[in-house]
């Protein structure tokens, strides 16, 4: 018996698609995060890895440098020692680049709200964010949804720009 | 080997130490001593063989706030061999709080002053690498102090 594919594209073997939609079909299927943690969330995300969670089965594998890492988790809390790295951290990785900031402690500094000194009030002072998952420690299904929703973000981006939008209406209206 | 009591411990620091005080109702133990025959009281707790106070687990520091204007320094010691506790506890002024280091006792002290330095700007003399270990080298104020004002920025980024 023939797979689900097979039977679908066995006549021709020609899927007609657009390119924003193959390019990102492409890069949200292969989300490569840094291997990276900050502090208990760390654990949350080392979880979703495990086999129980299964991260892989969304095309992603931890990639020990920013180089090769598309994905930046900012799982734990971020003192103002740390703020430095990550922002370096995050300017070394190639574009296209996303940010989940995951847990209480990276989106707004959490139970370091009030009287910690020394903790960065939420991640997005230095870098910016494109999901928030909300926890303390959220679960790996949490961080999961984070995920998906930084899917469901990336499938409606486009490499149209609004402005050559403009500039083809304007020509043809 | 017997545990000692009190009385012993005051007993024997009484030679070196101008003025031991015993605090009453602490578990440990704790006696305040003067800040300048920290060192000597140390030296001798740990090479006594009564004492053997041989670890020293945990250095403390106190702000008791402008209104009372002293710093505290306490030395969580103990004795293996006699599973024995002991905290001793000096009083500092609070402008430019000095003690001196125990580095030369116990090499546990290095790491244990520099924090108390970095939080509250403590000073210890002697000390052979005494900077920041928490906090990031160009830190402004000591944190844990009681009027602790943070600053508006830390390299360009905003605390509050």
């Amino acid at each position: 018996m023939k797979g689900l594919l097979d039977q679908q594209f066995e006549n021709g073997g020609v899927i007609i698609t657009r390119v924003d939609d193959l390019l990102n079909w492409s890069r949200l299927s292969s989300l490569f995060p840094m291997t990276f943690g900050l502090a208990c969330c760390a654990i949350e995300f080392m979880s979703t890895g495990t086999t129980v969670y299964d991260m892989d089965r969304f095309g992603m594998a931890p990639r020990a440098t920013p180089r090769q890492s598309d994905l930046m988790i900012v799982s734990g809390t971020v003192t103002f020692k740390m703020a430095d790295r990550i922002r370096q951290l995050y300017e070394q990785m190639a574009e296209p680049r996303y940010v989940i900031s995951m847990g209480s402690c990276s989106n707004c500094g959490g139970p370091y709200w009030q009287h910690g000194y020394h903790v960065v009030k939420g991640v997005d002072r230095i870098v910016p964010v494109d999901v928030y998952v909300p926890g303390c420690p959220p679960r790996p299904e949490a961080l999961i949804g984070g995920i998906l929703k930084l899917h469901e973000k990336i499938r409606n981006e486009s490499r149209v720009k609004p402005t050559a939008l403009e500039n083809l209406i304007e020509k043809n209206g | 080997m017997k545990k000692m009591d009190s009385t012993r411990l005051v007993e024997l620091i009484r030679p070196v130490a101008g003025n031991v005080e015993e605090v009453k109702n602490t578990k440990p133990l704790m006696l305040v001593i003067n800040a300048g025959e920290l060192v000597p009281v140390c030296e001798l707790l740990f090479k006594n063989p009564e004492a053997y106070f041989d670890m020293l687990t945990c250095i403390t520091g106190v702000d008791n706030g402008p209104e009372a204007n002293t710093m505290e320094v306490i030395y969580h010691l103990y004795s293996i061999p006699f599973h024995q506790s002991l905290m001793l506890k000096v009083t500092l002024p609070r402008e430019n709080p000095e003690a001196e280091s125990v580095t030369t006792i116990w090499k546990s002290a290095n790491w244990l002053e520099r924090e108390v330095f970095d939080m509250f700007g403590i000073v210890f003399k002697n000390h052979p690498d005494l900077r920041r270990i928490l906090m990031p080298a160009d830190w402004k104020g000591y944190p844990l102090r009681k009027d602790y004002k943070h600053e508006e920025t830390y390299r360009g980024i905003k605390i509050d």
